[in-house]
């Protein structure tokens, strides 16, 4: 390595260089989005791959029951997203409907008051409050975006391989392990396609996916929120504990490998179960040349009920400087009918919408994920909302964790005390 | 008495000067300087909420004594250090090998040797650490089967994700692909060496081995010294190959964490972890305090003592 400008110079300056281009930019986008604005709504968002999707699908759709309403769909690299958008608040020159990261990202702008109160949209009615939480102030009183999508955590199986080894799908945590044994020891197939070299599958897929069946969901999470229980107790354990089981059933080497290479064991059909997130059906949908089903985290006993990971990761909200605000509201309450729920899931199969209405999906796989919001109750990952403000961050332990518990090089116990350690340095409800 | 004489003892101001050193100068300072300082000013204060307040060395006496963020530096300090002294154990004893190997009168297709050896330097860390995972992949990779190849099959392991040999092969990998420039930079100062010095040594009866050990070598130890703090500052400012392979978290369980991705996450910030901006500053500081000391260590007990001869 012979790079002998400091990299800390460069790095500042890179920053620098980055801030002044994305002003740059945002003075060159505002121009458009100004003159969009007197006549109909911008939406600023992060999904460029939506783009297609918004322009030719969605906002048509709007448009044949509200001709008078111009919208235009603005959106910007995932990555730049954040501080693009920041910047162009601060010019005042953001368009009228911003799409909001889950959680603290929103929270902040909401507190900078540069998103608007929604309390009084009727649309809102439509969302369940877990799916409202990760909007919402920590008070609970004030909503300042309107759910949009979700993902949900469950298993993707290969129908054939299941087929062929005459196995049915697994309800509980024993048939389970016992499917998995099966496929161990009657065939080559690598039983789980799961690694742990990018650490956040273990935590997100493994950790985030079965833990909410031991938490109890939603009552779970809220009293680790309130203080009433610690990640040491026996539920918290008890989900690194089957992860830890979970270490014989992965591919050879699995601690070098990283995500891309579990979805392609899974693809080329050389691993029989996939830890998933339902985004990873698109995926699958383009690559994978065999059937594949799904099924959600295996409870204790058979009846039992069952909890799932759905994760709110995208809202919508008003900007506060809008001068189009009476549009935008009816634009929002037209985003939370069943129209635009049918739509959207359609279009865009994995990530699903967070409104109550009963829609139908085409994609059989993604049908699947969605019927769970049926059987089983939703929650969401539990260190996402409060829990990962203060150092050390808890998302950032539990992927260390949580990896390290199914390497083997750490128990569950450990696990347990290291993160409840980290959440006590802080968070006083904990202490 | 000529006027215009008198004119011309006193000297007018040398504005060429200014003009060849100012464009360079400028941008220097905009673009090294100002960001030095600023960054050592800004480490002295707090932020938070968009508030920013003088705190001294505060953000210093928590990196050091914090347990939350001390067990993170000097972990990453740590590393930093294995990492430093396996290429000074390996990827400079390797180049100073290869600049004598190519630098022999008998070696043919010297110049095809060298090219290929630098080749790596030139390409991308990013593109590096992709090939070099896939080769050490246990899935993919065809290290394993070559390993069976030559009997020793029953080693291979999954490097990379392992904590004992993670950041072991990640110094190999970076290794591999640097180890051109010691190379270059040896081998250039070899074949400065006059002829007739190593003739009068050959005359004299010294065998090659002599001849490297008592000719050849005090003359190119003022390279190998260079060679060795180019090494150093460049280590302790490494960070593409660790972001590029294991990511910003620098897994498993921190094995591989350097000085520039634990900057890396406490000023960017990382997932839901909020980056601070002030206390990054802090970090790049002593990043920049520790290769200061290391190059001014260097430069008083090295660099003094070596002897260097004129041709």
């Amino acid at each position: 390595m012979f790079n002998v400008r400091s990299a800390s110079l460069e790095t500042k300056t890179a920053t620098k260089t980055v801030t002044k281009l994305t002003c740059l930019a945002a003075i060159l986008l505002s121009s458009t989005g100004i003159a969009q604005a007197a006549n109909g709504l911008s939406i600023e968002s992060w999904r460029s791959d939506d783009a297609n999707i918004w322009n030719d699908v969605i906002i048509p759709a709007f448009n044949k029951s509200h001709p008078d309403t111009k919208v235009n769909f603005a959106p910007t690299p995932p990555t730049e997203y954040n501080s693009a958008l920041q910047a162009k608040l601060k010019a005042g020159s953001a368009g009228d409907l911003i799409t909001c990261r889950p959680f603290d990202t929103a929270l902040d702008l909401y507190k900078d008051g540069y998103l608007a109160n929604l309390n009084d949209l009727k649309g809102l009615k439509q969302f369940s409050d877990v799916a409202k939480s990760a909007w919402v102030t920590d008070d609970g009183k004030d909503q300042f975006c309107m759910p949009v999508a979700s993902v949900i955590h469950g298993f993707v199986y290969n129908k054939e391989i299941f087929k062929e080894l005459n196995l049915s799908v697994p309800k509980t945590r024993d048939e389970f392990f016992k499917t998995l044994d099966t496929i161990k020891s009657e065939s080559r197939y690598i039983p789980l396609a799961m690694g742990t070299a990018d650490q956040w599958e273990a935590a997100t897929m493994g950790f985030q996916n079965i833990g909410p069946n031991y938490w109890e969901g939603e009552k779970g999470r809220k009293a680790l929120l309130s203080g009433k229980e610690k990640l040491t107790d026996k539920a918290y354990v008890d989900t690194w504990k089957e992860l830890a089981q979970w270490k014989p059933y992965l591919g050879r080497g699995f601690e070098a490998q990283k995500y891309s290479d579990s979805q392609n064991l899974f693809t080329l059909g050389r691993a029989a179960i996939y830890p998933a997130g339902s985004w990873d059906i698109q995926t699958f949908n383009n690559q994978a040349d065999f059937e594949f089903g799904a099924f959600p985290p295996p409870v204790a006993k058979a009846g039992d009920t069952c909890y799932i990971s759905d994760h709110t990761d995208m809202g919508i909200g008003i900007n506060a400087s809008s001068t189009n605000k009476e549009a935008a509201k009816v634009f929002l309450n037209w985003m939370a009918s069943k129209e635009f729920a049918t739509l959207y899931a359609n279009a865009v199969p994995g990530f699903f919408p967070l409104s109550d209405h009963q829609i139908d999906i085409k994609d059989p796989v993604a049908q699947e994920f969605m019927s769970w919001r049926q059987q089983c109750k939703s929650t969401i990952r539990n260190s996402y909302q409060i829990l990962s403000r203060g150092t050390p961050n808890l998302e950032n332990q539990l992927w260390n964790v949580s990896a390290q518990v199914i390497n083997g090089t750490m128990t569950p116990e450990a696990a347990a005390k290291e993160t409840q350690d980290g959440l006590e340095q802080w968070y006083k409800p904990q202490q | 008495m000529n006027p215009s004489n008198q004119h011309d003892e006193k000297k007018p101001f040398p504005w060429h000067l200014v003009f060849f050193l100012g464009p360079g100068l400028l941008i220097y300072v905009v673009f090294s300087v100002y960001p030095l300082l600023d960054t050592l000013v800004l480490s002295l204060y707090n932020e938070q909420q968009g508030q920013t307040s003088f705190i001294g060395l505060q953000n210093f006496i928590t990196l050091v004594t914090d347990d939350t963020w001390s067990q993170a530096f000097w972990n990453a300090l740590g590393n930093n250090f294995k990492f430093f002294a396996i290429h000074m154990l390996v990827q400079n004893p390797i180049g100073l090998l290869l600049a004598v190997l190519l630098s022999s009168p008998k070696l043919r297709l010297s110049g095809t040797y060298r090219t290929l050896i630098f080749m790596p330097t030139m390409l991308s860390v990013v593109i590096i650490g992709f090939v070099w995972q896939l080769l050490l992949s246990p899935i993919w990779g065809i290290s394993e089967n070559f390993l069976y190849s030559i009997g020793l099959g029953q080693y291979f392991d999954a490097w990379l994700g392992k904590e004992s040999s993670a950041l072991i092969t990640l110094a190999f990998i970076s290794v591999w692909q640097f180890v051109g420039i010691p190379m270059m930079l040896i081998y250039a100062t070899l074949l400065n060496i006059p002829d007739d010095i190593v003739d009068a040594s050959v005359v004299d009866g010294a065998n090659s081995f002599q001849t490297f050990w008592h000719i050849k070598l005090p003359l190119i130890l003022p390279t190998i010294a260079m060679v060795s703090i180019l090494t150093f500052v460049a280590n302790f400012n490494a960070f593409e190959l660790i972001y590029a392979v294991k990511g910003a978290l620098a897994g498993p369980d921190f094995s591989t964490d350097l000085m520039g991705t634990f900057f890396y996450r406490t000023f960017f910030g990382f997932q839901l972890q909020q980056g601070s901006a002030s206390m990054g500053a802090a970090v790049a500081t002593l990043m920049f305090l520790i290769i200061l000391m290391g190059v001014m260590l260097f430069l008083f007990f090295i660099q003094r003592r070596i002897q260097r001869f004129q041709f």
